[in-house]
């Protein structure tokens, strides 16, 4: 129908990725100012269980395309697909995760399309008649706010933790349509070879706890004491330009401008100067810690606790801490 | 083998960023500018692609006239050719405009077998252009790709790897494709000397809306999908709590503190 809201059930191993749900509680608030449905859209090479997942987290229909040529995340694949589904039924609206995936499918769908594209949209309201999509730009220094000209649908991708989950009830069920779109392997370019699993799987974007380290850890030794205490509390290291940039831990773990933007419940900054670039990718988080020996350093301006200290004598007294409150 | 990559001019990441706010538009008077630095990694392996396999490099640029510089600096380092996509039509154009306009440029420089981009730019922040342009294109979309296995122009195939969530992806891809990189594939070099003198005394080719036969009405801002309706400066984080006294007392607060949000599980 038209006005209604879409939202795009990520997937990976025949599994919801984490948080893929967080979507349909917002979905479901602009749904709501429209006074149409929130609806879901998946596509794989089994759509059952994770259409009826969706249903249990508000989605009121959910539109399937399912074939085998979708076992397995092929970007280009399910960007066809969901093409297909978006220009049949024209939702208002139809939201996708900022994250790798969510991302090759928004952008090459709606540059197949035609249709407007807003990036790593942090909030998302109905004003007007329309929906109003706010962005971080410059680092989180201004937020920009942009609503669609053209016809419909918009397609916007979201950052990830920007809205809480919805709340599941298990009774809930939605109505499925599954539509059949023909794809052959031979109308695609690409194919996955293999998947090589990270030994560390650092998943910044989606841990609600990170400990990261910057210039002031002096050396990659640093970052195995920062590991622990991440370890201790369930999180993920993160890192700074500097740090990265002087080899004591790999790219992958970089949070800034020219790394990952993460907004996790709890981010610990530990000889982290707090340059804008780095600021830029964890300015949102909910808590920050600041541990640095200069007291002047500007990640104090943004922390909402700080300590001006050694990290190498307050992390191992954390961790101490921890392990015995936390009992383990 | 014909290689393009797409550099993009965006202020200096060291920089005061200044909206204009009514006009909805980045005020660039003064303001240093540089090439995005996610694309100096595309203009690296667009470089080492062309020794491992020879080839022809385009390097192809959209924006104001002034964006000639990163054709400059790319023609320092030895590119073969140019093209910088100026008009002011182009202005205020959004990713898929851009996607669009870098397309035809792709396409007028004929017979292109690779596209190497950046991941995203440090201005625009969208990250979305290269799939968007593989899709314009209907080149194969090789996103955050981490390396360049092997390119094998003659059978038209290339594989590469990417990195996402969790792990590493190995792709096999038919040729034509867009490749966008991440920081860290390569180390980026530096021109020398000679090789900016040569580059400063080549004059710029710059291909108009009409150059390229692009729809006006796609392009800058009445092509663009969405208008600014609001831009704000976010309330500043409110001050913080400094914790002071003996080690052991500090971290005894800050543990209690943290258990007390009920994160950790």
């Amino acid at each position: 129908m038209a006005n209604d809201v879409w939202v795009y059930i990520e997937h990976k191993d025949g599994v919801i990725t984490p948080m893929s749900f967080e979507l349909l509680g917002i979905g479901k608030q602009l749904a709501d100012g429209f006074g149409s449905s929130v609806c879901a859209f998946v596509i794989g090479d089994k759509v059952d269980d994770l259409a009826k997942e969706a249903g249990a987290f508000g989605a009121t229909k959910v539109y399937a395309v399912e074939g085998e040529v979708f076992k397995g995340f092929r970007g280009e694949a399910y960007a066809k697909a969901a093409a297909f589904l978006l220009e049949k039924y024209k939702p208002e609206i139809a939201l996708f995760r900022a994250t790798s995936m969510g991302t090759d499918v928004a952008a090459a769908a709606a540059a197949q399309l035609g249709f407007g594209l807003c990036t790593d949209t942090i909030g998302l309201a109905v004003d007007g008649g329309k929906v109003k999509m706010t962005r971080a730009a410059f680092g989180g220094n201004y937020s920009v706010s942009v609503v669609n000209e053209k016809a419909a649908p918009q397609i916007a991708t979201v950052r990830p933790k920007a809205f809480a989950m919805g709340e599941k009830d298990a009774s809930k069920s939605a109505e499925v349509v599954k539509e059949s779109f023909a794809l052959a392997d031979a109308d695609l370019a690409t194919k996955v070879v293999e998947f090589i699993k990270s030994a560390t799987a650092v998943n910044l974007v989606e841990a609600d706890i990170i400990v990261s380290g910057g210039r002031g850890l002096g050396s990659d030794a640093g970052f195995a004491m920062l590991q622990e205490l991440a370890d201790l509390l369930g999180g993920a290291v993160g890192a700074s330009r500097a740090a990265v940039d002087s080899e004591w831990i790999p790219y992958e773990h970089q949070v800034g401008q020219t790394g990952k933007t993460v907004k996790p419940k709890i981010y610990i900054a530990c000889g982290i100067s707090g340059a804008i670039q780095h600021l830029a990718g964890m300015r949102t988080s909910d808590c920050i810690v600041a541990i640095n020996k200069d007291p002047d350093a500007p990640i104090f301006k943004a922390a909402s606790f700080g300590i001006v200290g050694d990290y190498k004598e307050i992390v191992p007294k954390m961790i101490e801490k921890f392990k015995s409150k936390l009992s383990r | 083998m014909k290689i393009a990559v797409c550099l993009k001019q965006v202020p200096d990441t060291e920089a005061e960023i200044k909206w204009d706010i009514p006009k909805g538009t980045l005020s660039r008077d003064g303001m240093d500018s540089i090439t995005n630095p996610f694309d100096e990694f595309a203009l690296e392996e667009a470089l080492l692609t062309k020794e491992n396999y020879d080839g022809e490099i385009v390097a192809i640029s959209m924006g104001p006239e002034g964006a000639a510089d990163v054709l400059r600096n790319a023609l320092a380092l030895t590119v073969d050719e140019v093209a910088l996509c100026t008009d002011d039509a182009f202005a205020g154009s959004d990713t898929y405009s851009t996607a669009y306009v870098l397309a035809a440029a792709i396409k007028k420089a004929g017979d292109v077998d690779v596209v190497f981009t950046g991941k995203q730019s440090t201005d625009g922040n969208s990250g979305v252009v290269a799939a968007e342009l593989a899709a314009v294109l209907g080149f194969a979309p090789l996103t955050y790709v981490s390396k360049v296995r092997s390119i094998d122009a003659a059978g038209k195939k290339i594989v590469v790897e990417r990195a996402i969530e969790g792990g590493t992806e190995v792709i096999e891809a038919k040729l034509p494709a867009v490749v966008s990189v991440i920081k860290g594939i390569n180390e980026p070099r530096l021109p020398n000397l000679m090789g900016i003198r040569k580059a400063s005394k080549i004059e710029i080719p710059k291909w108009s809306a009409g150059d390229l036969g692009v729809d006006a009405g796609k392009v800058g801002a009445a092509g663009a999908s969405t208008k600014v309706v609001e831009i704000a400066v976010p309330p500043p984080r409110g001050a913080g709590e400094i914790l002071k006294g003996e080690i052991e007392e500090i971290a005894n607060t800050i543990t209690d503190k943290l258990i007390d949000l009920k994160v950790i599980k």
